[in-house]
């Protein structure tokens, strides 16, 4: 689904990321790993054309996303807060999120439905705009909007941080349905070393820009990720 | 601690990307200010020796003292639209161990040395120095410049009072309207003297210095109530947090006419009500239809037709230029949401373009009422609102690619407003002005129709091309799509 080859990012001096190859097949829950400043947000940035890449590209179903568009209707992210818009209520955020993803209010109604127990009315008919929501909150409905109009590539930047433990004892179990049922492919990065391995069938893990782990999750990786980890 | 905090400030100042992105803008900034001192230093010196010229009976000293009043009256008012409250990033240094007090009074402190308060004196110190060569007496001399001092400095503080009561309200500007158009209006009709007031009291001060307790302990009194009201904002719960607001929902069906930009439009009209900064721009709309008002009953204005271009695009074109300035910034806060959902840039900036297009044809029809000073009022109404369509619209979603700035959309309107006021015009004039020339030149060389069907051809030119011209203006914004992005991402 996704093929890095070659990335590097510079800012001057300084190379933040350098990806030789990487590929990541369709369905693949796929999770990222790194001390900060390791380049798991710039990864995720290069992924969406927000930055430009220094060298190399990347393809997103075929497509360079730095030269076409046409990736966008499949693909869907949360990254930080600046994907929400301050002024709406989370209603109307996800009828204008599904609007552009072709989808009318009731279909966006329909999908919120099973969503209910995860946003613990907090959230929807609170009349409340996303800016006066906490922050986790907020990243329960970012997270959530991503997800609407069946994304097949879905990026969250540290999905768990800022949840309380039920939130993300729920967010788990969601992501790995996801993985199952339709074929998504899930992109996360996380501090959390014990909840990636629970979700994801993949970690790589960065530092300083460079890909220095590719793990197949078993039995053994959060023991292997966390021997790495403790210097 | 002084030092520190000034550091503080000195690199949030030069370090932002602000300031290191528009040196031009305070070159501007920088004659402007030179400016201001030349004219003051000129007043300084010339206002002894033309006062006694003008006036060879009266003492100058008191004729100065008679007009005190209009001079810090004005000196408010130029405080509310321009001074701004010095604001701090205050919330990192609650948890550091420095006294609540000592902020406060760095924060005062520093607005007692604004560029405000020092302009008087480049009038004061010549006039007192001119005094003493005349033959003044040294005492009486002296009292005078360190009560004017202090006058500024009252002026200095009662207007941040004023500042913070009426930055809460939706029209902050209103209250020091009208406050001080009561004490002119009292004044100018001789109901209460307030001229002769502050006068007497000045004359009476400086021929007894003690009396000079009197302004110093005022000074002293509002420099408290300051220190007071800011004390109490210094929680984080208080001002430092947002007061939460019930959302009120529309569905607004109505968009939906407008095909694909619709969700869009929907949003654009969300954005102008839910958030104080761009509302405020709503309002100055209501100003704007009044503006014609000041030229078409004016004789003077009668035959100078061109004037009426001027008016007709500013009426008909007021929302747009304030609101058109500022795309793509107003959606800085989620830009990277945009960029990254499935949206077609040109739809985005198709939604813009609908949205100006709009607010002119309302306008316009709000502005018929103007037909009452005559139908060639109408006919240029009606051409600069079909030109602001078709030229002013594009030239505005082109020079918005340039936008840098980070508009943050939470912020309090009141300040932000101020803020911008004055660059905000300067950019608008050639908005207004370059019609004024398509319309003269015809109408000097041929006649006032042909001067109209200059500015309908030009608007229509570029509407029947607004496909072509959309397409040009939106690869410049994917070309300059990784810069903005950039750029809103910092807070400035």
């Amino acid at each position: 689904m996704i093929q890095v080859t070659n990335i590097s990012k510079k800012y001057v001096q300084t190379t933040v990321l350098q990806l030789e190859n990487l590929e990541i097949p369709k369905g693949q829950s796929f999770g990222l790993v790194g001390n900060n400043g390791a380049g798991k947000t710039t990864f995720f940035n290069l992924l969406l054309d927000l930055i430009q890449p220094t060298t190399g590209a990347i393809t997103n179903n075929e497509i360079q996303v730095d030269k076409s568009e046409d990736w966008k209707p499949f693909t869907a992210a949360f990254i930080d807060e600046s994907f929400l818009i301050g002024y709406l209520t989370p209603e109307e955020y996800f009828y204008f999120i599904g609007e552009l993803r072709g989808m009318n209010k009731a279909d966006v109604d329909t999908f919120l439905e099973p969503f209910e127990e995860l946003f613990n009315g907090e959230i929807i008919g609170k009349r409340k705009y996303l800016r006066d929501l906490s922050k986790g909150n907020q990243k329960k409905a970012g997270i959530v909007a991503a997800l609407i109009g069946n994304p097949e590539v879905i990026i969250l930047d540290e999905p768990f941080a800022n949840l309380d433990p039920t939130t993300q004892i729920r967010l788990k179990k969601l992501l790995k349905s996801l993985t199952e049922e339709n074929k998504a492919t899930i992109l996360i990065s996380s501090h959390d070393l014990g909840h990636v391995t629970e979700v994801c069938e993949r970690i790589v893990v960065l530092e300083k820009g460079e890909l220095i782990k590719d793990i197949e999750t078993s039995e053994a990786t959060l023991k292997e990720l966390e021997g790495h980890f403790s210097v | 601690m002084i030092s520190r905090f000034f550091s503080l400030q000195w690199k949030q100042f030069f370090r932002s990307s602000y300031w290191q992105k528009s040196m031009a803008l305070n070159i501007v900034m920088v004659f402007f200010a030179l400016y201001f001192i030349l004219m003051f230093l000129g007043l300084g010196f010339g206002l002894y020796p033309i006062l006694k010229d003008k006036f060879p009976n009266q003492d100058p000293l008191l004729i100065v003292n008679g007009f005190l009043f209009y001079w810090l009256l004005g000196d408010l008012l130029m405080r509310f639209f321009f001074q701004k409250l010095p604001v701090m990033n205050i919330k990192p240094l609650l948890t550091l161990p420095i006294k609540r007090s000592s902020i406060i009074h760095y924060v005062l402190g520093k607005s007692a040395i604004s560029f405000f308060n020092f302009l008087p004196l480049f009038t004061v110190i010549p006039f007192g120095v001119i005094l003493l060569i005349n033959g003044y007496g040294a005492t009486v001399v002296f009292t005078w410049m360190l009560l004017i001092i202090t006058l500024t400095l009252i002026t200095n503080f009662l207007n941040f009072i004023i500042e913070s009561k009426s930055a809460e309200t939706e029209l902050s500007f209103l209250p020091i309207l009208a406050f001080s158009g009561i004490l002119f209006g009292l004044t100018y009709f001789n109901i209460v003297s307030f001229n002769d007031l502050v006068g007497s009291a000045v004359n009476a001060i400086t021929a007894n210095p003690f009396l000079l307790i009197i302004p110093i302990g005022m000074l002293i009194l509002l420099y408290y109530t300051n220190f007071i009201s800011l004390k109490q904002k210094l929680y984080i719960d208080r001002s430092l947090k947002a007061k939460t607001e019930i959302a009120t929902t529309t569905d607004m069906a109505w968009t939906r006419r407008f095909g694909s930009v619709a969700p869009f439009l929907q949003l654009d009209l969300k954005l102008l009500w839910r958030n104080k900064r761009p509302r405020s721009s709503v309002f100055i709309v209501a100003i704007g239809l009044l503006y014609g008002l000041i030229f078409y009953p004016n004789p003077v204005y009668q035959n100078m037709v061109s004037f009426y271009v001027f008016v007709g695009i500013f009426v008909t074109g007021i929302f747009m230029i304030n609101f058109g300035q500022f795309i793509p910034a107003w959606d800085s806060g989620y830009y990277k949401l945009l960029m990254s959902q499935n949206i077609k840039y040109k739809e985005y900036l198709n939604s813009k373009y609908t949205l100006m297009m709009m607010s002119a044809i309302l306008m316009f029809v709000i502005s018929i009422p103007y037909v009452y000073f005559g139908w060639k009022v109408l006919v240029v109404h009606f051409a600069a609102m079909i030109y602001n369509i078709g030229v002013n619209t594009h030239v505005l979603l082109y020079g918005g690619s340039f936008n840098r700035k980070k508009i943050d959309l939470t912020q309090r309107a009141a300040f932000n407003y101020q803020g911008t006021g004055a660059v905000q015009w300067i950019i608008g004039f050639p908005l207004m002005i370059i019609p004024m020339i398509f319309f003269y030149i015809p109408y000097k060389f041929i006649n006032f129709e042909a001067g109209i069907a200059t500015l309908i051809i030009l608007g229509i030119i570029g509407i029947v091309f607004h496909e072509k011209i959309m397409k040009g203006i939106t690869k410049r914004y994917i070309d300059t799509k990784y810069k903005m992005i950039n750029a809103f991402d910092q807070d400035n």
